[in-house]
């Protein structure tokens, strides 16, 4: 069934945009990862200019990102009062990234430094945490137990702060910090910064890995928000039609995700995360090294 | 409709020494709606003259269907330290957003580079690049790769022998509008040619608009964003909030 969207001015199926929707879902509600980094490369893919696609995806995320909350919420996975100091750091990041993101463009290579953004967080972190989950994974098999967690540095920094859901008692300072950072890269690649955050959680706050996910989704959905109301105000990008269609397969998607999250063991889920990430990574690296069969691309602009 | 515009031919007042064309179009407004899938429009039309011998040379007729122009930005990659980067740009004035052209024949035979010129009929001519910087060496380079990206796309074509001619009068041809079409007014041109000469012209229009749901959300979006804005993520939330809810009660 053919749709024609209105703001993206193309025809396209519907069902392949449920099933896109779907997919991001069910990867929302497992992960705790908005789905950004890849839902934007799949809309690319059928063929929606870029600056919908981003606009848009921000919208659905959105949507996704409730969904997967309340499961989470009923089930007490979510630490409010953290994601309360992540959403602090991360709306002066995303005020931050979109004056970044207007210097980029002026200088015109705003597509190759998102995408080399894209490579290298995505590697580093894809890397990391495959490294890690594997090492974990091993332990677990072998029957000894989890070494405790050591006190670094996070550890020492001043107004401490206790965080009861996830256990811990910790200075301000590294969520803010992390929420920044991750509000800077939303605004610039055009993601929720799931896919940064929760490792961040994981590896340099210690939070519990099943409290992690929910407090990510619950930081995403106002950062996505924030920054799909910054699309429709100043570019006028976000198709509404085209983010129905993604949002009904997205929460459907985000409701079994979250199931199938409950039924592997933390470990599995990581590593499941890290080969995900390496691959996008992997396709976006290619794409700047392997010869591209057009060479030149296409910009049409308003007419004056 | 043949019979009407036959009638109309005979009836035709002599006026003077010159064929003329007479046409028109299936329909001149096309509507967007949500489920559009590209549409088809029929030219058709008669010639009008006022002696009864053909003069010299076989007639041709051209129609071409022109979307509406807007500047484009080509741009080009090249490796530079390993990776490959858009380097150069150039900015052509004005390109087509959509360029069909159907003919009878071969289009180099019918119309000859001077009409071309006059007229701007083929391709290469409905696109005008004029402000390429002087560091790009090769700027036809990019205006032909603009050419090629939309062939491929199938937003230029040329289809040579889609007119077809009765009894060197009547003539009908069949031009696809494709699913991904921008608004605006598409102008269509149909040319009578002799010779490699244009003996007549004659220009309509076709306003391809959205409509419905489309036409609101389309003309929401662009006069307040923000309240276009807000309800995206109303949508969003409510759909985010009735699924985790509809979940619950199938679990429940």
């Amino acid at each position: 069934m053919q749709f024609y969207l209105p703001i993206a001015e193309v025809s396209v199926n519907a069902f392949v945009l449920l099933g896109i929707g779907g997919l991001v879902g069910i990867l929302s509600g497992m992960f705790g990862v908005g789905g950004g980094f890849l839902i934007t490369p799949l809309l690319f893919f059928v063929g929606i200019p870029p600056a919908v696609a981003v606009a848009t995806s921000a919208n659905q995320i959105v949507a996704s990102s409730i969904s997967g909350v309340l499961a989470h919420l009923r089930r007490k996975t979510v630490d409010i009062r953290m994601g309360l100091v992540l959403l602090a750091g991360g709306l002066i990041g995303a005020a931050l990234g979109v004056w970044v993101f207007n210097i980029l463009r002026q200088l015109g290579q705003v597509d190759l430094l998102v995408t080399l953004c894209y490579v290298v967080f995505l590697g580093i972190i894809g890397a990391l945490m495959f490294v890690e989950s594997l090492r974990a994974l091993r332990r677990t098999r072998g029957g000894a137990l989890p070494p405790r967690r050591k006190h670094n540095w996070v550890h020492n920094l001043p107004f401490k702060m206790k965080f009861r859901t996830s256990g811990l008692y910790i200075s301000v300072i590294p969520p803010v910090m992390v929420g920044l950072c991750v509000g800077v890269l939303a605004a610039v690649m055009g993601v929720g910064g799931g896919f940064i955050m929760v490792p961040a959680m994981i590896y340099l706050l210690g939070m519990p890995t099943k409290v992690v996910i929910g407090t990510s989704l619950l930081q995403i959905i106002f950062v996505t928000a924030f920054t799909t109301l910054l699309h429709a105000t100043t570019n006028q990008t976000v198709d509404m039609v085209l983010a129905v269609l993604l949002l009904v397969g997205g929460v459907v998607g985000a409701q079994f995700g979250t199931r199938l999250g409950t039924m592997l063991k933390a470990e599995q889920l990581r590593i499941a995360l890290a080969a995900l990430v390496l691959l996008v990574c992997g396709k976006l690296a290619l794409d700047l090294l392997l010869q591209p069969s057009e060479l030149y691309s296409l910009t049409p602009l308003r007419p004056v | 409709m043949r019979r009407w515009l036959a009638a109309l031919f005979l009836m035709a007042l002599p006026a003077e020494a010159a064929e003329e064309v007479v046409a028109d179009l299936s329909q001149s407004r096309v509507g967007i709606n949500a489920t559009f899938n590209g549409s088809e429009i029929l030219v058709f039309g008669a010639v009008r003259r006022n002696y009864p011998v053909s003069p010299a040379g076989e007639l041709g007729v051209v129609i071409t269907v022109a979307g509406p122009s807007t500047p484009v930005v080509v741009r080009k990659k090249d490796r530079t330290a390993g990776i490959w980067v858009n380097t150069e740009a150039v900015e052509v004035d004005r390109a087509p957003s959509f360029y069909q052209i159907v003919t009878t024949g071969p289009l180099n035979e019918l119309v000859s580079a001077t009409e071309d010129l006059r007229h701007g009929i083929t391709i290469d001519r409905a696109i005008r690049s004029v402000g390429a910087p002087v560091t790009v060496g090769n700027a036809a380079d990019f205006t032909e790769a603009l050419i090629r990206i939309r062939t491929n796309d199938g937003a230029y074509a040329v289809q040579e022998g889609g007119v077809t001619i009765q009894k060197d009068t009547l003539f009908r041809a069949n031009v696809a509008l494709p699913a991904n079409l921008t608004e605006g007014n598409y102008t269509t041109r149909i040319f009578l040619t002799r010779n490699g000469d244009v003996v007549s012209r004659h220009t309509t229009t076709i306003h391809v608009s959205k409509v419905g749901l489309e036409r609101f959300l389309h003309a929401l979006a662009h006069e307040s964003p923000l309240i276009y804005g807000l309800l995206s993520l109303a949508i969003a939330i409510a759909a985010g909030w009735g699924a985790s809810t509809v979940f619950r009660y199938i679990r429940g």
